[in-house]
């Protein structure tokens, strides 16, 4: 079974140790505006939300490349940008409804979250309090998201 | 079943690509008009920019991609369509015949009316050939009056300002991307073109274009000629219907279609930016004409070839655009809907910008500019009708918010 990063904003310090992981990861550096998972502050409530691409079966970002320059990892199931064909139009930008692919302006290219190419991702190996697991990919959480999904116009799902 | 799908773009392809998987036994049809490999006009600025070869425009970029998927794909251009006898007739006499035809043809330049739209030095940049022909005609320094900034406009401007042309930009409105951007972001693009070498004319439509000793001259009203190498006439695009004349298939603002992208001609389907369909936000019928809506209206047009049930909920308006480097975005009903109320946070010194459109408790539009984070859940937020609740006034005090507001409102987080 293809796993899945669960996130549990109830086990959520906000330390952005996961940000820090992305960030050096991918661009070796640890400035976390480069993270492609993203720790939400919801200060009102003193609320922290890990979040990041679910990896949702619609795949809108995939399907919004005019280049195809987002294909299906059929291994992880990430759907990942590859950077070459990657033209920097950003319309996957604004096509995924979750806001999880975003631009960077330094590359010229967008970025998104690509399970870290196997293993481990390097968020849930540097979450400290296990808010962030990567766990076979059937958490409810994630259901939820696919249900919200499947609520939107444009869902491959609903045909 | 014969499936002929007219029109190799974005739309096109995906129903190519969605037919062989649910009529594997059908055969599939794919009518190239250009003698091109399928490719992505929306590229077309990048190659103008230097920054990716001819090959980066694919839509596939593998060249045997629709021979390994069994698509024949047929280089010709359609001369007319003849419902009764199930045929698509190409300009070159070809005659294929069809169970089901989509018209993915998308849409063609509009040019002006004036005098000395013919003369040699007069282009527009919509085709891959258009784009060679400009890359050929336009070394640096080449002095290029643009007619139309709408976003066809600005992004061929992004390339020309590449290229390193002087380049003077006449809008006919008095704003750029009127039709995307609000006034006050509209403004703010502007600025910032300016800011960085562009010549912009607001207001402003030539009279006519003449020709002396190998140089153009653009007539502007009051006398004044501006002197240029080259003028490229970008006042915006139709749908591209043509050869559809005399079949019954019904055009309003473009080819009118069910939820199934079925046109009032038993047998025909439209999709892309060639067909007119209901805006999920409005409920009016509009033309999309958006890359995200050609894949999905392509991929419902050919389910419903194949005799599968599949339907559209309605099509949402948005687009991303860079001009010189600043980024701006529009979704939904942009300019608000009536008994609506809205929310804006604008910061001109910085260019930054940021418009929410409400209705009642529910988000139905946005405009960006200078910000590309998380912009996706406005999309999110718009489309998926989420009801944002004591959100709502959240947002009215920071929109910054907006993906705290879809994670609480939307996930449930």
């Amino acid at each position: 079974m293809q796993k899945s990063l669960k996130m549990d904003p109830n086990k959520c310090t906000g330390c952005l140790q996961c940000e820090m992981a992305c960030a050096y990861e991918h661009h070796h550096t640890f400035t976390i505006s480069r993270s492609r998972i993203k720790v939400f502050g919801f200060e009102d409530e003193g609320r922290k939300v890990p979040y990041t691409c679910t990896q949702c079966d619609e795949a809108w970002c995939l399907h919004a490349c005019p280049v195809e320059a987002i294909v299906l990892d059929p291994a992880t199931g990430a759907k990942k940008v590859l950077e070459d064909l990657c033209v920097g139009c950003k319309v996957c930008t604004i096509a995924c409804p979750f806001g999880t692919v975003n631009y960077v302006a330094a590359t010229g290219k967008v970025q998104k979250c690509d399970l870290c190419d196997g293993g481990e991702p390097a968020c849930a190996g540097a979450c400290p309090t296990g808010a962030i697991t990567y766990v076979d990919a059937d958490w409810t959480g994630l259901d939820r998201m696919r249900r919200w999904a499947g609520r939107t116009d444009n869902n491959p799902a609903a045909v | 079943m014969r499936h002929v799908i007219i029109g190799a773009g974005p739309a096109g392809v995906t129903a190519a690509e969605t037919l062989r998987g649910a009529d594997p036994a059908g055969s599939v049809t794919l009518i190239e008009g250009e003698g091109e490999i399928p490719y992505a006009r929306m590229a077309i600025p990048y190659l103008l920019a230097g920054k990716i070869q001819e090959t980066g425009l694919r839509i596939r970029p593998r060249e045997d991609h629709y021979a390994r998927l069994g698509i024949d794909v047929v280089h010709g251009r359609v001369r007319a369509v003849d419902p009764a006898a199930s045929s698509v007739t190409l300009e070159d006499g070809r005659i294929l015949a069809y169970d089901r035809l989509l018209v993915a043809t998308g849409s063609r330049p509009s040019l002006q009316r004036i005098p000395g739209i013919d003369l040699p030095g007069v282009h527009t940049c919509w085709t891959l050939a258009d784009a060679r022909d400009l890359l050929r005609k336009a070394p640096p320094g080449t002095r290029v009056v643009q007619m139309g900034a709408g976003f066809v406009g600005c992004i061929i401007m992004q390339g020309l300002v590449s290229l390193r042309v002087d380049l003077t930009i006449l809008v006919r409105s008095g704003r750029m991307v009127s039709r995307m951007m609000n006034p006050a972001s509209s403004a703010m693009i502007r600025s910032w073109c300016e800011s960085r070498g562009v010549k912009i004319r607001v207001e402003t439509l030539p009279e006519s274009i003449s020709q002396e000793d190998g140089h153009l001259g653009v007539h502007l009203p009051g006398g004044e000629v501006l002197p240029a190498d080259l003028y490229l006439c970008l006042v915006g695009v139709k749908p591209a219907v043509g050869f559809l004349e005399g079949t019954g298939v019904e055009v309003g603002s473009g080819i009118r279609v069910d939820a199934r992208m079925a046109t009032s001609v038993p047998g025909i389907f439209a999709a892309g930016d060639v067909a007119e369909s209901v805006d999920v936000v409005t409920g009016e019928r509009s033309v999309n004409a958006i890359q995200p809506n050609a894949v999905e209206q392509g991929r419902i047009a050919a389910l419903g070839m194949a005799g599968r049930q599949a339907a559209s909920r309605g099509t949402l308006p948005f687009n991303v655009l860079d001009t010189l480097g600043l980024k701006s975005s529009s979704f939904g009903a942009w300019q608000g809907l009536p008994g609506g109320d809205s929310v804006e946070v604008s910061d001109p010194e910085r260019y930054r910008y940021l418009k929410l459109e409400f209705l009642g408790d529910r988000l139905v539009g946005a405009n960006a500019v200078g910000r590309t984070d998380h912009l996706g859940a406005l999309r999110g937020l718009i489309e998926g009708k989420v009801r944002l609740g004591p959100w709502k006034e959240r947002l009215r005090r920071n929109p910054a918010l907006l993906m705290e507001a879809y994670l609480a409102c939307a996930l449930k987080a």
